[in-house]
C-alpha cells in the first residue's frame, strides 16, 4: 500500500499532484516505513550538517553517474545503490535537496530512467524546511539492505541524446539556462565553474525560459496558472508538442522537465542531459548566438 | 607547477585523510569547513579586494598577503551553505598560511588529489581546490616580487 498522497490545496491544481509533498506532509508522515526521504544536494558536505531525520543521502557526481563513461549507472548499479540505500521498489521516495531541488529534480529524473513507481519531491526542498524550524539532526541514517529488482534503464522516453536533438530541430526546444548563457555571452553559468564548452551559444530554434521563472521566492514550485502563463503563454508551448529541454549538464533543466511532464501533464517532454557541456563542443551541429531563438 | 615537494604541515594533512575510512574522511573535510577563519575586518568591508574562483562549484573568494618577512597569509569567503568548498579553503589555510612565498609556491598544483577523496567528493569538485591553489600561488608570485 503506497503512502496516502498530499492533498494540500495547491496541489490539486497541477496535473499530477500526487508527485509532490508539503513540508507539513513529510514532517507527518516522515516516520513511516514505506517512506524514505533521500537528500540530493550540489554541495556534497550538505548533508553532513544536518538533514532531515531519517533521510539518505543520494549523491549525483559520485553515486548517480557511472564513474568512467559518461552516463548513468546501468540497472544492476541502481539495484545495488537503492538496495544500499534501503529503498525496495515499493517505497515511496521523496526527494529533496539544496538550491530549488535542483539536483533533487534531477536525482527523480534519474530515478524515472528505471521506473521507479513512486517518486515525490518535497516542495521548498532544503531550504523551506530550514526556513520554518523544523528538525535537522547529522546523525547519518542507516537502513536495511534491500533487495532493488535489476531494471533495464529507459532512455527512450525522457531522455535525449544529441542526434536525437539535431533530428529535432524545428520543434519545441526550451533551453532553460541563465540569459547570459543563451545567447553567448557566457559560456558557463555565472560564478560556476567552467566545465568546458568550446562555443557559446544556444540550439537553433531554443527558446529561453530560465529555469528560476518556475519557482517562487520560498523555492516551492509556482502555481499552475502561472506556469501556464509562462510556459504555454509566452513560451507558446502546446500540451501536446513533443518538446526537448537542456541545460549546462542537465540539473537545471531537470527542474523544468519536472514542471512540465508533472505539473503541467505535458506527456511528450525529455531532457537532453548531454546538455551545453556536449553541444557547445561538438563539431559541426549548429549553433546560434543572441537573444532570437 | 606541478613540481615541488609538499610542505610536511600538508603532508600531515593528506596523511590524516588517507589513514582514516571513507566514512570519516568527509567528517574530517567537514571539520576543516568548519575551522576556516572568518574574513577579518580589513577585507570583510572590501570585498572588491578579493579575488573570485570560478571554478569552485560555488562562489568563493580569496585574497593572499604577504608580509615584510615574506610570510603569506590567506584570506577566504564562503557561503556556510557551501561546506565542500569551505572545506578545500580550511585545508590550504591549515597547510598554507603562514608558510614563506617560496614554500607556498613549491607545492604541487596535484595536491588535491592526494587526500583521498577523488570517489568521495568527485574529480570534477576536486578542481576547484586545485583552482584556489592555483590562483593563490599566482598572488604570491605577484606580491613577492
Amino acid at each position: 500500500m503506497a503512502l496516502p498522497y498530499d492533498s494540500a490545496a495547491k496541489f490539486q491544481d497541477y496535473a499530477r499532484p500526487e508527485m509532490l509533498v508539503t513540508t507539513d506532509w513529510l514532517a507527518e508522515h516522515r516516520h513511516d516505513d514505506k517512506l524514505v526521504v533521500a537528500e540530493s544536494d550540489e554541495d556534497v558536505l550538505l548533508y553532513e550538517t544536518g538533514h532531515i531525520p531519517g533521510a539518505v543521502k543520494l549523491d549525483w557526481h559520485t553515486e548517480l553517474n557511472d564513474p568512467v563513461t559518461r552516463d548513468y549507472v546501468d540497472g544492476a548499479g541502481f539495484a545495488r545503490l537503492m538496495s544500499d540505500k534501503g529503498i525496495s521498489r515499493d517505497t515511496t521516495l521523496v526527494l529533496y535537496g539544496d538550491r530549488n531541488n535542483w539536483w533533487a529534480a534531477y536525482a527523480l529524473w534519474v530515478c524515472t530512467l528505471f521506473g521507479h513507481p513512486d517518486l515525490r519531491l518535497l516542495d521548498g526542498g532544503r531550504a523551506k524546511w530550514i526556513a520554518e524550524g523544523r528538525e535537522l539532526t547529522t546523525d547519518v541514517a542507516k537502513r536495511e539492505p534491500t533487495d532493488y529488482p535489476v531494471i533495464p534503464r529507459d532512455d527512450s522516453t525522457v531522455r535525449a541524446f544529441r542526434d536525437q536533438v539535431e533530428a529535432h530541430l524545428g520543434q519545441p526546444l526550451i533551453d532553460v539556462r541563465s540569459p547570459g548563457e543563451y545567447t553567448g555571452e557566457l559560456l558557463h553559468m555565472p560564478d560556476y565553474p567552467q566545465e568546458g564548452a568550446l562555443r557559446g551559444g544556444h540550439v537553433p530554434g531554443a527558446k529561453s525560459v530560465p529555469w528560476s521563472r518556475a519557482a517562487a521566492e520560498d523555492a516551492t514550485f509556482r502555481t499552475r496558472a502561472e506556469l501556464e502563463a509562462i510556459y504555454g503563454g509566452e513560451a507558446g508551448l502546446r500540451p501536446e508538442d513533443d518538446v526537448v529541454v537542456y541545460c549546462r549538464i542537465g540539473e537545471r533543466s531537470s527542474h523544468t522537465w519536472f514542471v512540465l511532464h508533472h505539473l503541467l501533464g505535458y506527456p511528450h517532454v525529455r531532457n537532453y542531459d548531454g546538455s551545453w557541456t556536449e553541444w557547445g563542443n561538438s563539431v559541426r551541429v549548429p549553433i546560434r548566438r543572441g537573444e532570437n531563438p | 607547477m606541478t613540481t615541488g615537494i609538499l610542505h610536511p604541515r600538508l603532508q600531515e594533512i593528506a596523511d590524516d585523510f588517507v589513514a582514516i575510512p571513507d566514512a570519516d574522511r568527509l567528517q574530517l573535510l567537514l571539520e576543516f569547513a568548519q575551522d576556516l577563519p572568518p574574513l577579518p575586518a580589513q577585507y570583510a568591508d572590501h570585498r572588491d579586494l578579493l579575488e573570485p574562483v570560478p571554478e569552485c562549484q560555488t562562489p568563493l573568494f580569496l585574497a593572499v598577503d604577504v608580509d615584510e618577512d615574506g610570510r603569506v597569509h590567506l584570506f577566504f569567503d564562503a557561503p556556510q551553505e557551501s561546506p565542500t568548498t569551505r572545506g578545500f579553503a580550511g585545508i590550504l589555510h591549515a597547510g598554507l598560511d603562514g608558510l614563506d612565498a617560496a614554500e607556498v609556491l613549491d607545492t604541487p598544483g596535484e595536491f588535491s588529489s592526494q587526500l583521498g577523496l577523488q570517489d568521495l567528493v568527485s574529480p570534477l569538485r576536486l578542481r576547484g581546490m586545485a583552482a584556489m591553489l592555483a590562483r593563490i600561488k599566482r598572488q604570491v608570485l605577484d606580491k613577492a616580487a
